[in-house]
Protein backbone atom coordinates (compact mmCIF):
# COMPACT_ATOMS: atom_id res chain seq x y z
CA UNK A 1 0.00 0.00 0.00
CA UNK A 2 1.60 3.19 -1.14
CA UNK A 3 -0.49 5.46 1.12
CA UNK A 4 0.59 3.52 4.20
CA UNK A 5 4.22 3.88 3.18
CA UNK A 6 3.83 7.62 2.64
CA UNK A 7 2.18 7.86 6.05
CA UNK A 8 4.74 5.87 8.01
CA UNK A 9 7.87 7.40 6.49
CA UNK A 10 7.19 10.51 8.58
CA UNK A 11 7.91 8.57 11.75
CA UNK A 12 11.43 7.48 11.04
CA UNK A 13 13.04 7.70 7.60
CA UNK A 14 11.85 11.26 7.02
CA UNK A 15 11.23 12.30 10.61
CA UNK A 16 11.20 16.01 9.93
CA UNK A 17 13.23 17.72 12.65
CA UNK A 18 15.73 14.94 13.30
CA UNK A 19 16.32 13.28 9.96
CA UNK A 20 15.83 16.16 7.55
CA UNK A 21 16.84 18.89 10.04
CA UNK A 22 14.07 21.18 8.83
CA UNK A 23 11.81 23.52 10.77
CA UNK A 24 14.17 23.81 13.69
CA UNK A 25 13.03 27.18 14.99
CA UNK A 26 9.81 25.95 16.66
CA UNK A 27 11.56 22.73 17.66
CA UNK A 28 14.03 24.68 19.75
CA UNK A 29 11.79 27.48 20.91
CA UNK A 30 8.57 25.89 22.13
CA UNK A 31 9.96 22.73 23.72
CA UNK A 32 10.52 24.26 27.14
CA UNK A 33 7.61 22.16 28.26
CA UNK A 34 5.93 19.01 27.00
CA UNK A 35 2.50 20.58 26.49
CA UNK A 36 3.98 23.47 24.50
CA UNK A 37 5.71 21.06 22.14
CA UNK A 38 2.57 18.95 21.77
CA UNK A 39 0.33 21.95 21.05
CA UNK A 40 2.77 23.42 18.53
CA UNK A 41 3.03 20.02 16.83
CA UNK A 42 -0.73 19.70 16.51
CA UNK A 43 -1.09 23.23 15.12
CA UNK A 44 1.63 22.53 12.56
CA UNK A 45 0.06 19.18 11.64
CA UNK A 46 -3.29 20.82 10.99
CA UNK A 47 -1.75 23.43 8.70
CA UNK A 48 0.40 20.82 6.96
CA UNK A 49 -2.49 18.44 6.24
CA UNK A 50 -4.83 21.19 5.02
CA UNK A 51 -2.22 22.89 2.85
CA UNK A 52 -1.13 19.55 1.36
CA UNK A 53 -4.71 18.70 0.41
CA UNK A 54 -5.43 22.12 -1.11
CA UNK A 55 -2.11 22.29 -2.97
CA UNK A 56 -2.73 18.82 -4.35
CA UNK A 57 -6.25 19.82 -5.45
CA UNK A 58 -4.96 22.89 -7.24
CA UNK A 59 -1.77 21.38 -8.59
CA UNK A 60 -2.93 21.48 -12.20
CA UNK A 61 -4.37 24.98 -11.97
CA UNK A 62 -1.52 26.92 -10.34
CA UNK A 63 0.90 28.21 -13.00
CA UNK A 64 4.43 26.91 -12.26
CA UNK A 65 5.93 30.40 -12.24
CA UNK A 66 3.92 31.67 -9.29
CA UNK A 67 3.62 28.36 -7.47
CA UNK A 68 5.79 29.27 -4.45
CA UNK A 69 3.84 32.48 -3.85
CA UNK A 70 0.55 30.56 -4.19
CA UNK A 71 1.72 27.87 -1.76
CA UNK A 72 2.72 30.52 0.78
CA UNK A 73 -0.70 32.15 0.47
CA UNK A 74 -2.51 28.84 0.96
CA UNK A 75 -0.38 28.06 4.00
CA UNK A 76 -0.85 31.56 5.42
CA UNK A 77 -4.64 31.25 5.15
CA UNK A 78 -4.64 28.11 7.27
CA UNK A 79 -2.25 29.66 9.78
CA UNK A 80 -4.68 32.55 10.22
CA UNK A 81 -7.49 30.04 10.82
CA UNK A 82 -5.41 28.27 13.48
CA UNK A 83 -4.50 31.60 15.05
CA UNK A 84 -8.10 32.80 15.27
CA UNK A 85 -9.46 29.48 16.54
CA UNK A 86 -6.78 29.19 19.21
CA UNK A 87 -7.26 32.75 20.36
CA UNK A 88 -11.02 32.34 20.68
CA UNK A 89 -11.15 28.89 22.29
CA UNK A 90 -9.95 27.14 25.42
CA UNK A 91 -6.51 27.01 23.87
CA UNK A 92 -5.97 30.70 24.61
CA UNK A 93 -3.33 30.00 27.26
CA UNK A 94 -1.42 27.77 24.86
CA UNK A 95 -1.71 30.50 22.23
CA UNK A 96 -0.15 33.00 24.64
CA UNK A 97 2.57 30.53 25.56
CA UNK A 98 3.54 29.84 21.94
CA UNK A 99 3.48 33.55 21.10
CA UNK A 100 4.89 34.57 17.74
CA UNK A 101 5.66 30.97 16.80
CA UNK A 102 2.04 30.41 15.76
CA UNK A 103 2.12 33.06 13.00
CA UNK A 104 5.61 31.86 12.15
CA UNK A 105 4.22 28.47 11.09
CA UNK A 106 3.86 30.26 7.73
CA UNK A 107 7.61 30.22 7.23
CA UNK A 108 8.15 26.71 8.59
CA UNK A 109 10.25 25.10 5.88
CA UNK A 110 8.68 21.66 6.43
CA UNK A 111 5.26 22.81 5.23
CA UNK A 112 6.50 24.63 2.15
CA UNK A 113 8.90 21.77 1.51
CA UNK A 114 6.10 19.18 1.51
CA UNK A 115 3.91 21.36 -0.71
CA UNK A 116 6.72 21.76 -3.23
CA UNK A 117 8.25 18.31 -3.07
CA UNK A 118 5.18 16.14 -2.58
CA UNK A 119 1.72 17.67 -2.77
CA UNK A 120 2.31 19.50 -6.05
CA UNK A 121 3.12 16.18 -7.72
CA UNK A 122 0.75 13.68 -6.08
CA UNK A 123 -2.95 13.01 -5.64
CA UNK A 124 -5.14 14.20 -2.80
CA UNK A 125 -5.21 10.98 -0.81
CA UNK A 126 -1.46 10.42 -0.94
CA UNK A 127 -0.81 14.07 -0.05
CA UNK A 128 -3.17 13.75 2.90
CA UNK A 129 -1.33 10.65 4.13
CA UNK A 130 2.03 12.33 3.63
CA UNK A 131 0.98 15.47 5.49
CA UNK A 132 -0.54 13.52 8.37
CA UNK A 133 2.52 11.27 8.70
CA UNK A 134 5.09 14.05 8.60
CA UNK A 135 2.94 16.19 10.90
CA UNK A 136 2.46 13.48 13.50
CA UNK A 137 6.18 12.67 13.33
CA UNK A 138 6.89 16.33 13.96
CA UNK A 139 4.43 16.40 16.89
CA UNK A 140 6.04 13.29 18.33
CA UNK A 141 9.54 14.76 18.12
CA UNK A 142 8.45 18.03 19.70
CA UNK A 143 6.61 16.29 22.51
CA UNK A 144 9.58 14.01 23.16
CA UNK A 145 12.10 16.86 23.22
CA UNK A 146 9.76 18.94 25.37
CA UNK A 147 9.33 16.05 27.80
CA UNK A 148 13.09 15.56 28.17
CA UNK A 149 13.76 19.26 28.67
CA UNK A 150 10.92 19.73 31.14
CA UNK A 151 11.78 16.57 33.06
CA UNK A 152 15.45 17.41 33.59
CA UNK A 153 14.94 21.17 33.67
CA UNK A 154 12.36 21.24 36.43
CA UNK A 155 12.26 17.65 37.69
CA UNK A 156 8.56 17.26 37.06
CA UNK A 157 6.37 17.19 33.95
CA UNK A 158 3.07 19.02 34.33
CA UNK A 159 0.95 18.49 31.25
CA UNK A 160 -1.64 21.25 30.83
CA UNK A 161 -4.27 20.97 28.15
CA UNK A 162 -7.13 23.44 27.68
CA UNK A 163 -6.63 24.89 31.14
CA UNK A 164 -6.68 21.56 32.96
CA UNK A 165 -3.80 19.52 34.30
CA UNK A 166 -4.03 16.19 32.48
CA UNK A 167 -1.18 14.46 34.33
CA UNK A 168 1.95 15.12 36.33
CA UNK A 169 5.02 12.94 36.25
CA UNK A 170 7.80 13.26 38.82
CA UNK A 171 10.06 10.20 38.82
CA UNK A 172 12.85 11.85 40.81
CA UNK A 173 10.89 12.84 43.92
CA UNK A 174 11.28 16.12 45.77
CA UNK A 175 15.02 15.81 46.47
CA UNK A 176 15.87 16.47 42.79
CA UNK A 177 17.82 19.65 42.14
CA UNK A 178 16.42 21.15 38.91
CA UNK A 179 18.93 21.29 36.07
CA UNK A 180 17.54 24.60 34.80
CA UNK A 181 20.13 24.76 32.04
CA UNK A 182 17.98 22.34 30.03
CA UNK A 183 15.14 24.85 29.86
CA UNK A 184 17.43 27.77 29.03
CA UNK A 185 18.15 28.53 25.36
CA UNK A 186 21.61 26.85 25.20
CA UNK A 187 20.11 23.69 26.68
CA UNK A 188 17.76 23.46 23.68
CA UNK A 189 20.63 23.42 21.20
CA UNK A 190 22.71 20.96 23.17
CA UNK A 191 19.80 18.64 23.95
CA UNK A 192 18.77 18.50 20.28
CA UNK A 193 22.40 18.01 19.24
CA UNK A 194 22.81 15.04 21.57
CA UNK A 195 19.51 13.52 20.38
CA UNK A 196 20.64 13.89 16.76
CA UNK A 197 23.90 12.18 17.63
CA UNK A 198 22.04 9.30 19.30
CA UNK A 199 19.73 8.95 16.32
CA UNK A 200 22.79 8.88 14.06
CA UNK A 201 24.16 6.08 16.21
CA UNK A 202 20.98 4.03 15.79
CA UNK A 203 20.88 4.81 12.04
CA UNK A 204 24.49 3.68 11.61
CA UNK A 205 23.76 0.42 13.43
CA UNK A 206 20.81 -0.22 11.12
CA UNK A 207 22.78 0.37 7.93
CA UNK A 208 25.77 -1.61 9.23
CA UNK A 209 23.62 -4.53 10.37
CA UNK B 1 19.67 58.37 23.43
CA UNK B 2 20.33 56.03 26.33
CA UNK B 3 17.15 54.13 25.57
CA UNK B 4 18.26 53.58 22.00
CA UNK B 5 21.69 52.37 23.07
CA UNK B 6 20.11 49.97 25.53
CA UNK B 7 17.76 48.69 22.87
CA UNK B 8 20.65 48.09 20.47
CA UNK B 9 22.69 46.19 23.04
CA UNK B 10 19.66 44.20 24.12
CA UNK B 11 18.82 43.23 20.55
CA UNK B 12 22.37 42.29 19.58
CA UNK B 13 23.57 40.47 22.69
CA UNK B 14 20.97 39.84 25.38
CA UNK B 15 18.01 38.83 23.23
CA UNK B 16 20.06 37.66 20.30
CA UNK B 17 17.47 36.71 17.75
CA UNK B 18 19.21 33.53 16.69
CA UNK B 19 20.63 32.12 19.89
CA UNK B 20 18.13 33.31 22.48
CA UNK B 21 14.89 33.49 20.49
CA UNK B 22 15.59 30.70 18.00
CA UNK B 23 14.52 32.56 14.89
CA UNK B 24 16.12 31.69 11.57
CA UNK B 25 17.82 28.44 12.50
CA UNK B 26 17.46 26.65 9.16
CA UNK B 27 19.72 29.02 7.20
CA UNK B 28 21.93 29.26 10.28
CA UNK B 29 22.84 25.59 10.00
CA UNK B 30 22.61 25.59 6.22
CA UNK B 31 24.91 28.40 5.16
CA UNK B 32 27.42 28.48 7.99
CA UNK B 33 29.78 25.95 6.45
CA UNK B 34 32.25 28.57 5.26
CA UNK B 35 33.09 32.10 6.28
CA UNK B 36 32.34 33.63 2.85
CA UNK B 37 28.81 32.32 2.57
CA UNK B 38 28.13 33.26 6.18
CA UNK B 39 29.26 36.85 5.56
CA UNK B 40 27.14 37.01 2.39
CA UNK B 41 24.09 35.72 4.20
CA UNK B 42 24.66 38.10 7.13
CA UNK B 43 24.75 41.09 4.81
CA UNK B 44 21.68 39.95 2.91
CA UNK B 45 19.81 39.53 6.18
CA UNK B 46 20.73 43.01 7.44
CA UNK B 47 19.59 44.49 4.15
CA UNK B 48 16.28 42.67 3.87
CA UNK B 49 15.39 42.71 7.56
CA UNK B 50 15.56 46.49 7.90
CA UNK B 51 13.57 47.02 4.70
CA UNK B 52 10.99 44.38 5.63
CA UNK B 53 10.48 45.70 9.15
CA UNK B 54 10.11 49.27 7.84
CA UNK B 55 7.58 48.33 5.19
CA UNK B 56 5.61 45.99 7.41
CA UNK B 57 5.46 48.74 10.05
CA UNK B 58 4.02 51.13 7.48
CA UNK B 59 1.53 48.51 6.32
CA UNK B 60 0.47 47.76 9.87
CA UNK B 61 0.01 51.37 11.00
CA UNK B 62 -1.39 52.97 7.86
CA UNK B 63 -3.26 50.10 6.27
CA UNK B 64 -4.26 47.31 8.62
CA UNK B 65 -5.12 49.27 11.77
CA UNK B 66 -7.22 52.03 10.14
CA UNK B 67 -9.16 49.44 8.16
CA UNK B 68 -9.57 47.14 11.18
CA UNK B 69 -7.88 44.26 9.40
CA UNK B 70 -5.33 43.28 12.06
CA UNK B 71 -6.32 39.65 11.72
CA UNK B 72 -4.81 39.63 8.23
CA UNK B 73 -1.42 40.55 9.67
CA UNK B 74 0.22 37.18 9.05
CA UNK B 75 -0.85 36.95 5.40
CA UNK B 76 0.01 40.58 4.70
CA UNK B 77 3.46 40.39 6.26
CA UNK B 78 4.49 37.24 4.42
CA UNK B 79 3.27 38.75 1.15
CA UNK B 80 5.15 41.97 1.82
CA UNK B 81 8.33 40.06 2.59
CA UNK B 82 8.04 37.78 -0.43
CA UNK B 83 7.35 40.70 -2.77
CA UNK B 84 10.14 42.74 -1.22
CA UNK B 85 12.70 39.97 -1.62
CA UNK B 86 11.72 39.55 -5.25
CA UNK B 87 11.98 43.29 -5.82
CA UNK B 88 15.37 43.58 -4.13
CA UNK B 89 16.63 40.68 -6.20
CA UNK B 90 15.52 42.27 -9.47
CA UNK B 91 16.86 45.67 -8.46
CA UNK B 92 20.27 44.34 -7.47
CA UNK B 93 20.53 42.26 -10.63
CA UNK B 94 20.01 45.35 -12.77
CA UNK B 95 21.69 48.06 -10.72
CA UNK B 96 24.53 46.50 -8.71
CA UNK B 97 25.62 43.27 -10.43
CA UNK B 98 28.69 42.65 -8.21
CA UNK B 99 26.54 42.82 -5.07
CA UNK B 100 23.94 40.64 -6.74
CA UNK B 101 26.54 38.01 -7.49
CA UNK B 102 27.63 37.85 -3.86
CA UNK B 103 24.16 38.06 -2.27
CA UNK B 104 22.06 36.62 -5.08
CA UNK B 105 21.76 33.01 -4.01
CA UNK B 106 20.86 33.95 -0.44
CA UNK B 107 17.99 36.26 -1.30
CA UNK B 108 15.35 33.62 -2.19
CA UNK B 109 16.27 31.75 1.00
CA UNK B 110 15.41 34.80 3.06
CA UNK B 111 11.71 34.65 2.22
CA UNK B 112 11.38 31.58 4.39
CA UNK B 113 13.81 32.84 7.01
CA UNK B 114 11.61 33.13 10.05
CA UNK B 115 13.96 35.70 11.58
CA UNK B 116 12.81 38.33 9.08
CA UNK B 117 9.13 37.78 9.70
CA UNK B 118 9.81 37.30 13.41
CA UNK B 119 11.38 40.74 13.67
CA UNK B 120 8.46 42.32 11.82
CA UNK B 121 5.99 40.66 14.22
CA UNK B 122 8.06 41.47 17.31
CA UNK B 123 8.34 45.13 16.36
CA UNK B 124 4.55 45.34 16.06
CA UNK B 125 4.02 43.35 19.24
CA UNK B 126 6.34 45.60 21.25
CA UNK B 127 4.53 48.68 19.87
CA UNK B 128 7.67 50.40 18.65
CA UNK B 129 7.39 53.64 16.74
CA UNK B 130 8.88 54.16 13.29
CA UNK B 131 12.43 55.06 14.34
CA UNK B 132 12.53 52.39 17.02
CA UNK B 133 11.39 49.79 14.49
CA UNK B 134 14.26 50.64 12.16
CA UNK B 135 16.84 50.59 14.95
CA UNK B 136 15.45 47.40 16.45
CA UNK B 137 15.44 45.57 13.12
CA UNK B 138 18.95 46.74 12.28
CA UNK B 139 20.32 45.71 15.68
CA UNK B 140 18.57 42.33 15.48
CA UNK B 141 20.01 41.74 12.03
CA UNK B 142 23.49 42.64 13.26
CA UNK B 143 23.03 40.19 16.13
CA UNK B 144 21.98 37.52 13.65
CA UNK B 145 25.00 38.21 11.45
CA UNK B 146 27.34 38.20 14.44
CA UNK B 147 26.14 34.80 15.61
CA UNK B 148 26.28 33.43 12.06
CA UNK B 149 29.85 34.61 11.45
CA UNK B 150 31.08 33.44 14.86
CA UNK B 151 29.55 30.05 14.23
CA UNK B 152 30.98 29.78 10.70
CA UNK B 153 34.47 30.54 11.99
CA UNK B 154 34.09 27.69 14.43
CA UNK B 155 32.52 25.33 11.96
CA UNK B 156 35.35 25.69 9.45
CA UNK B 157 37.54 23.86 11.93
CA UNK B 158 35.26 20.83 12.10
CA UNK B 159 36.89 19.51 8.95
CA UNK B 160 40.19 18.98 10.75
CA UNK B 161 38.85 17.99 14.17
CA UNK B 162 38.58 14.39 15.34
CA UNK B 163 34.81 14.38 15.94
CA UNK B 164 33.12 11.05 16.83
CA UNK B 165 31.51 9.64 13.71
CA UNK B 166 27.91 9.79 14.92
CA UNK B 167 28.17 13.45 15.88
CA UNK B 168 29.58 14.70 12.57
CA UNK B 169 27.50 17.22 10.68
CA UNK B 170 24.45 18.79 12.24
CA UNK B 171 24.71 17.18 15.67
CA UNK B 172 28.05 18.73 16.56
CA UNK B 173 26.89 21.96 14.92
CA UNK B 174 23.94 22.17 17.30
CA UNK B 175 26.09 21.43 20.33
CA UNK B 176 28.53 24.18 19.33
CA UNK B 177 25.61 26.55 18.75
CA UNK B 178 24.55 25.69 22.28
CA UNK B 179 27.99 26.62 23.60
CA UNK B 180 27.89 29.97 21.77
CA UNK B 181 24.42 30.54 23.21
CA UNK B 182 25.85 29.77 26.63
CA UNK B 183 28.49 32.45 26.09
CA UNK B 184 25.79 34.91 25.02
CA UNK B 185 23.87 34.12 28.20
CA UNK B 186 26.69 35.89 30.01
CA UNK B 187 25.30 39.16 28.65
CA UNK B 188 22.06 38.74 30.60
CA UNK B 189 22.09 41.35 33.31
CA UNK B 190 23.75 43.97 31.13
CA UNK B 191 20.32 45.35 30.31
CA UNK B 192 17.39 45.17 32.68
Amino acid sequence: MRAVREFTKGFWTELAPFRLVLGLCPVLAVTKSMDGGFGMGLATTFVLVCSNVIVSLLRNIIPPKVRIASFILIIASFVVIVQMVMEASDMYLLYKQLGIFIPLIVVNCIILGRAEAFASKNGIFLSFADGLGIGLGFTMSLTFLGAIRELFGSGVIVFNWMGEVIFTFSPFGSAYQPFTFMQAPPGAFICLGILLGLMGLIGNRQTAG
Amino acid sequence: MQDILLMVIAAIFVNNILLMQFLGNCPFLGVSKSMDTALGMAMAVVFVMVLAATISYITQVYLLVPLGLEYLQTITFILVIAALVQLVEMFLKKAVPPLYRSLGIFLPLITTNCAVMGVCLLAVQKEYNFVQTIIFSFASAVGYGLALVLFAGWRERFAVSPIPKTFRGTAIGLICAGLIALAFMGFIGMVK
